[in-house]
């Protein structure tokens, strides 16, 4: 019954996220796919510390890659932004997968530093190539119209499409999570030492683990790269890599729904502060942030998972 | 035994040194198919130095170990398992997050293949593997009466109980050698008969050939083929159940009692 449950819940969401583009106005859309792109790199990260175990605070730098891979590929090149967006994909697999080699040596403390330094380089590296990423000024694009024959507005469009690729990496991400791949990656989150003696090839899954969390992340970069239609160094410094591990911790570590809670808080929990006072915005945030784990220790996904389990017990007893 | 068959597990002249400290003197013997061989000897003898050896968690500074015939030491930790070396750890080292279904599950890890790509595509196959993999641990679950268990998460369970699920989780993967390192400590009385028994039946149901490394004689005695002796790393006794119990200079070693006595 509960996976019936579910499974309507899903249903009636995805219609009302069809609806949506139709009944509000465009910065609205705007802001909603900025959080699915949010939820995307989220999931991505979430992927690597949640399910893996391992740290990261350099996922700014896969995002920024994403992010430049499709404005340079655009702005020097004229390449269609349909492609630029499985190229950065791919480009931040890779570039996860080498970064990865080297982090198997670094536990815990050490690799969130060495992820920290990565966080920390990749805003002067691109200001330095200044040929290619325009240097601080960043790269304008365009907003990318809706193809021709389609009736939308270019928010519109860019909700959807922003949607379109969340929904893909989300189901390409529980059913890796679901099977073989996915417990060894616990696994080795778990107990190292036993994943071995399981057969579990520990430093290659790390490494593909990584890749496939920068792949997300990256991503995430290249559609925030359209639907802002700019990038520049210094949006992508490590402040961002913060703001994604609080969305993942705040929305749910280990948890696929927990990228989409994590990234509404990230998008709009700012906002509101802002609105409560403008003097101290981060000092409310801060509120926030310490109310939420205070009250969801297990995240937002983690109370909404006991708060479903005790409402469908409640049902369950004879009144 | 059987001489003219080869052992399926050979130790030879194995030497592991951790700084000034000899942990392994060159240590040897043979385990042969099908046989129940019990490694015993008192705290810090190396005993399960010698099992990190064999899961290739260690390497032995000389000496050699041969798997039906083959040297495992050019091969990675998670090599072994593929070959056909399964193993459980002295103070449990299962999934804790994981229910008790997955951990058996991940037992099949090395039977199987399924890889990142073909997972997130959830490929046809890999439907037909994902069955099997849940058929068989719900079938290993049930040969050890662990069912009842089968959705709980690992941690929080009972010990005696977490230690069937590592066997469960160890012979999933066809193990034709089991490592088993310690599996009567932390178990009572009735708890301990109870699992010689289980070992026993799982040499002889599944041909499994078992090393043990145990320190409760009430366990090895009845069920062990052949006993191994170590003492501050070198091997000091070897032979049935009955000839190392009266060997002197394992009730010396072993259980200290004559010079412990009048000293």
């Amino acid at each position: 019954m509960p996976s019936r449950a579910l499974r309507l819940g899903l249903v009636v969401v995805l219609a009302g996220a069809m609806v949506l583009p139709f009944v509000v106005t465009n910065f609205r859309l705007f802001q909603c796919a900025q959080v699915f792109i949010y939820a995307i790199a989220l999931l991505g990260l979430n992927i690597l510390i949640g399910y893996n175990g391992q740290f990261s605070l350099g996922h700014s730098a896969f995002y920024a890659l994403g992010a430049y891979t499709t404005a340079i590929m655009i702005d020097q090149w004229s390449v269609p932004y349909g492609w630029t967006i499985p190229v950065a994909g791919l480009l931040c697999l890779i570039a996860g997968f080498l970064f990865g080699i080297p982090a198997l040596r670094l536990e815990g403390l050490y690799l969130a530093l060495a992820t920290f330094a990565l966080a920390l380089a990749v805003p002067q590296i691109l200001k330095y190539f200044e040929h290619w990423t325009g240097g601080s000024q960043g790269i304008v694009l365009s907003k990318p119209a809706a193809p021709k024959g389609v009736p939308l507005n270019p928010d519109q469009w860019l909700y959807f499409l922003t949607l379109f690729v969340l929904l893909v990496l989300l189901v390409l991400a529980r059913n890796l999570l679901a099977g073989r791949t996915g417990r060894a990656i616990v696994a080795i989150r778990d107990n190292p030492i036993a994943a071995q003696a399981m057969g579990v090839n520990t430093a290659l899954y790390k490494s593909l683990t990584f890749g496939v969390s920068a792949a997300y992340t990256g991503i995430a970069g290249a559609l925030s790269a359209l639907v802002i239609a700019f990038v520049a160094p210094d949006a992508f410094d490590v402040f961002l890599s913060i703001t994604f591990l609080s969305g993942i911790v705040i929305g749910g570590l280990a948890s696929i729904s927990g990228a989409i809670f994590g990234a509404l808080f990230i998008q709009f929990v700012p906002n509101w502060a802002q609105d409560i006072s403008k003097a101290a915005p981060w000092a409310i945030y801060g509120v926030f942030l310490i109310g939420f784990m205070y009250v969801m220790p297990r995240g937002i996904a983690g109370a909404v998972r006991l708060g479903a389990a005790r409402w469908w017990r409640r049902r369950a007893e004879p009144s | 035994m059987t001489p003219s068959s080869e052992p399926i597990l050979a130790v030879r002249d194995l030497t592991i040194r951790f700084g000034g400290i000899v942990a392994l003197d060159s240590v040897g013997f043979d385990v042969a198919d099908g046989q129940i061989v019990a490694l015993i000897g008192p705290n810090g003898a190396g005993k399960t130095t010698l099992f990190n050896c064999l899961s290739r968690l260690y390497t032995p500074d000389r000496g050699d170990v041969l798997f039906a015939g083959r040297s495992i030491l050019g091969l990675g930790p998670h090599r072994i398992a593929e070959l056909g070396v399964g193993r459980t750890f002295q103070n449990l080292a299962l999934f804790p997050t994981l229910t008790v279904l997955q951990n058996v599950m991940i037992g099949l890890h090395s039977k199987t293949r399924s890889d990142f790509l073909s997972n997130a595509l959830r490929l046809p196959w890999v439907g037909r593997e994902e069955r099997a993999i849940r058929a068989e641990a719900m079938e290993l679950l049930d040969f050890l009466d662990l069912e009842t268990v089968a959705g709980h998460p690992a941690a929080g369970l009972p010990f005696g109980t977490l230690k069937r699920v590592e066997l469960g989780r160890a012979l999933a993967g066809h193990p034709r050698l089991l490592l088993v390192d310690e599996p009567a400590g932390g178990l009572n009385h009735e708890e301990v008969a109870t699992l010689g028994k289980l070992i026993k039946t799982i040499r002889d149901s599944r041909r499994v050939t078992i090393l043990l490394v145990e320190h409760h004689m009430g366990l090895v005695m009845p069920i062990s083929d052949k006993v191994v002796v170590l003492d501050f790393g070198r091997k000091i006794a070897e032979g049935t159940p009955a000839e190392v119990q009266r060997n002197p200079d394992v009730i010396r070693a072993y259980l200290g009692i004559d010079e412990g006595m009048t000293r």
